[in-house]
Formats: structure tokens, sequence, C-alpha cells
């Protein structure tokens, strides 16, 4: 019924326009930058309104649930007698060469088997297999093998995300359309050329966004490793503190670990603007 | 002297356990500067014809060749405009051109005067400095266009490059192309479905079936053509007969 009410009724002019502006709740409607911030924002204030609520209120006891401000203050405390910083410095150390060296690893391997069907043929059923073996389930292994130091932090990232990487980078390799190689082709470039000219430069956007999104994983990996065996990092306090029932540290933590993840992701968008500019539209 | 032939030309496509035969005994020549149209149903084998002319496909049997000179794969001697756009969109629209001109060899100085030269012969001068995501469908074949000739090959192959187009834009591209071509005779070959658009740009009109060539048809307009031409009777009755051919169902009798 309201579909027939709503359908343009263009000879009775008398009829308001079918189109009501301002209701998100329709399929495909977006808000506008501003109207979208808002609504962000809003979600995140409602949050901690319901945290401080019931946490300041007593319902929830503190043992579980500190304040929000009990938690900042931990923060800051942490923050003036170094801690954080020696814990952030140790993380950011292992995640930042872990994930270099994945990343090299993976365009290098990835776009010679997105290229040619020898390197596919040995990659992908390989990386397919590995790609299902829990990363977690390496964990006791890596620390037999190479004890609990950096080296088996950067095992356990490395594994978590080199194996989803180079499936990404193959893909974006795979995307580069045919025509562009023909192309190519037919300006008598040799096979090589034609790899580094054409194809690296159009898989380029394709395997940024693949970094992009397995950064975010790297991060997952790096506490991961940190909880379990670490003398250092940020997971590492997280389980230290678990014992001394310091469960305001934990909460700042996993925030702050929050906050890291989005603003290396807001980075690497905003280097995405630098570096593919050819993709926007200049007025 | 820029001739293409293909002589004896098979070629088939693996499809499951069998194999397709998508062309059969294909014989064509194309004299020095003839503009040559292949039209046909769709998937009757001439953009799989012209991708073996470019080199890009291999073949079973037959030959082609160059002046005389059998192919070996893909060339400069061969320019190729695609159906797809295929600026590539992390350069400008010269240095599109310029990617080819160097690609053939030639020094830095060279490739700008001779890239907005070409960026001039398609009357997108302005457009030297746009990516190729600000130009619109029309002005990126133009820039192809202008790439393909760019480096002096001795054959055109263009594989259907205003099928993307909306109708106005085709008119006009028709138009350029045919200003552009009198002005800088070259070897052509040029796929199409649409009759039109062969009649009003061909020497020749090679109608394709199934995988072989049913008929070629001379077009013996005046040069140089304006879109007038396509309201004579001339042009009318050709493209009227030529349409006829490509719906006959039955094949003439191979020679």
């Amino acid at each position: 019924m309201s579909s027939v009410q709503n359908a343009p009724a263009r000879n009775t002019p008398s009829v308001s326009p079918p189109r009501k502006r301002g209701n998100l709740f329709v399929i495909g409607r977006q808000p506008g930058r501003r109207g979208y911030l808002c609504i962000a924002i809003g979600v995140f204030v409602i949050l901690a309104l319901v945290w401080w609520v019931a946490t300041a209120s007593g319902a929830i006891p503190k043992i579980f649930m500190p304040t929000p401000d009990a938690v900042w203050a931990r923060l800051m405390k942490l923050a003036a007698d170094g801690t954080l910083w020696a814990d952030l410095q140790v993380s950011l150390y292992r995640i930042s060469v872990a994930f270099l060296v994945s990343s090299a690893m993976s365009i290098v391997i990835g776009v010679l088997a997105g290229c040619y069907g020898f390197w596919k043929a040995s990659v992908e059923p390989l990386v397919d297999f590995i790609r299902y073996m829990p990363v977690v389930a390496f964990v006791p292994l890596t620390i037999l093998w190479s004890g609990t130091g950096d080296f088996q932090k950067f095992l356990i990232i490395w594994i978590g995300t080199f194996f989803q990487q180079v499936l990404m980078v193959m893909d974006a390799v795979k995307r580069v359309p045919g025509d562009f190689i023909g192309l190519g082709r037919t300006l008598g470039m040799p096979d090589r050329k034609i790899l580094v000219k054409i194809v690296l430069p159009s898989a380029f956007p394709g395997i940024w966004d693949a970094l992009r999104i397995s950064l975010g994983w790297a991060w997952t990996w790096l506490v991961l490793a940190e909880l379990v065996a670490a003398t250092s990092g940020l997971g590492y306090r997280i389980t230290v503190s678990q014992r001394f029932f310091q469960t305001d540290t934990i909460i700042a933590y996993i925030l702050l670990l929050g906050v890291l993840g989005l603003v290396s992701d807001q980075a690497m968008r905003a280097a995405e603007k630098v570096l593919f500019r050819y993709n926007r539209r200049r007025p | 002297m820029s001739t293409l032939e293909i002589t004896g030309l098979d070629k088939s496509f693996a499809t499951g356990k069998q194999r397709k035969q998508v062309l059969r005994k294909i014989d064509l020549t194309l004299a020095d500067n003839e503009f040559v149209s292949v039209v046909g149903t769709s998937g009757c084998g001439k953009s799989t014809l012209l991708s073996i002319a470019a080199g890009l496909e291999d073949y079973d049997a037959g030959l082609v060749a160059v002046d005389g000179e059998p192919i070996t794969g893909a060339g400069r001697d061969r320019g190729v405009v695609f159906q797809s756009y295929t600026l590539l969109p992390w350069l400008t629209a010269r240095q599109n051109i310029e990617f080819a001109l160097k690609a053939a060899g030639k020094s830095g100085a060279e490739c700008r005067a001779i890239a907005d030269e070409h960026l001039a012969l398609v009357n997108l001068s302005d457009a030297a400095d746009a990516y190729p995501n600000e130009l619109s469908g029309g002005m990126k074949q133009r820039v192809a266009i202008a790439r393909a000739l760019s480096y002096r090959p001795k054959i055109l192959l263009m594989d259907e490059p205003f099928g993307a187009l909306d109708a106005m834009t085709r008119r006009q591209m028709q138009e350029l192309l045919t200003q552009v071509w009198e002005a800088h005779r070259l070897t052509v070959m040029f796929v199409t479905h649409d009759v039109e658009e062969a009649v009003y740009l061909s020497d020749r009109i090679v109608v394709m079936g199934m995988g072989h060539i049913k008929r070629t048809y001379d077009v013996p307009l005046p040069r140089p053509r304006h879109e007038d031409i396509t309201g004579t009777p001339e042009f009318i009755d050709l493209q009227r007969r030529v349409l006829r051919s490509i719906r006959e169902q039955t094949q003439e009798t191979p020679v």
C-alpha cells in the first residue's frame, strides 16, 4: 500500500514529493558528513555514559569494571612513570619489524604468483592449506623453537599475516586488466618490463588496501603473542595486571590498542589519498 | 608499403574436453593504406581474428604476415586500440602517449613533442595533463588512438573501439577517425558490429559468419567523407546489402 502512495505522481502536483529528506532508514540513503560524524560520536558518548552510570552507581563492582575516570587516571599514571611508553615502544618495534618483513615477502611472492603460472601452482595450494591452520596453535611450537624473545613475536605475527597477505596480493595482481598486458605486448615490451611498468603500478592500490586490512590483524597477533609468553609489551602488561586485579590497567590498554589500530588505519588511508591522487577527480 | 596477409588461418579453443573451432580457413589480405572493416554477429570470431593479427593470441594453422614477413607475437609494427579503456590510470593523457613512445625507444625530448602533436591531432591539447579518471569515455578512446598512432605502426588494429560509447559520441569519433585517417593514410583493420560505422569508415567490408568469411564488399563512396554521405542512396543501399548478408542463415559455398 505504502509503495503505491510513495510512487511518483506526475499528474497530481499537489502531492508532496515522495522523497523525504533526512530519513536514514531507507536502503542506500546516506547522511551528510556532519550528520555522519554526529551519529558516530553520539554512539561513543552513549556507550561511555552507560559505562559511567553502571560503574559510578555501584551496580557493577569496581574490581570487575572500574569507572571511566579511574581508567583515565590509571593511564595517566602509567604514562607519568614511563611504564606505558616502555610497553608501547617494545610492542611497536615488534609489530613494525614483523609487519614490514611479512609485507615485503608477500608482495614479492604474491606478485610472482599472480603473474606466472609456475609460481601460482607452487604457492597457492600451499598457502591455502597453511592459511587454515589456527595461528594460536603455533604459539607453543614457536616458543619451543625460539624461546620467548622478540623473534617468537615476529614469528607469530608473520604466520598470522603473511599467508593472508599473499592471497590478497595475488588477487590484486589478477585484477589488472588483461588488455593492459596486451598493450604492453603490442608496445614490444618484454615481460619483465611489463611486470615493473604496468602490472605493479596497476595492482598497487589493491596491494596497499591488502596491507591496510592485514595491519589490523597484525595488532591482534601481536597482543596474542605477548599475552601468552612475554616479559614486556602491551599484551604482557595486560596479563600481569590480571594477576593483581588491576582491571583499570587492562581496560586502559585494551582501549589504547583500539586507538592504535584506528590511528594506523587512518594513517594508511591518508597515505592512499596521496599515493593514488590520480583516482581523485579534480575540480 | 604495409600490407597484412592472413592465409589459411585456423583457430580453436578448448571448451571442456572438446575443442571448438572458432576460425576456419580464413584468407584475408589488407592492401597498403586500405581501411578494412570486419563485421559480424557477436561470437563470430571477428575479435579473435584481430587478436591473432595483433599477435596477442596464437593460432593452430595458417600464416599471418606483415609486408610478407610472418609475425612472431605482438610488435610495434601493429598498433592496437582495444574496446576496453586501456589508458594507464596513474599517467596523464600526455604521459600515456609518452609511455608508448618511450617503449619504442624515443628520447625524452622527442617524446614530449610527438605526444603533444598527437594530442592536437585528436583535439585534446587542453586535456594533456588530465588523468584518465577525469576524461570521458570518448576522450579516453581519442587518447588511445593518439597513442596507437604516435609510434607510427605500419598497421592499425581496432577492436570495436567505439563499442562502449554512446551514439552521439560515437558519431563524433567516427568523423574524427575518418579525418585523421584521410590525413595520415595507414593500413587499418577495424572490427565492429555497427554496419553504418563500417560503411562510413571503410574502403572494404568483410562480413563474417560463424568462423568464416561470408563475403566482402567494396565501398565505392568518394573521399573525403562527411556525415552527409550517410543519407545518400548509395550509402543506404550498401548498408542494407551488408546487413542482409550478416543476417543470411545459409552459408555461401566456400571458394
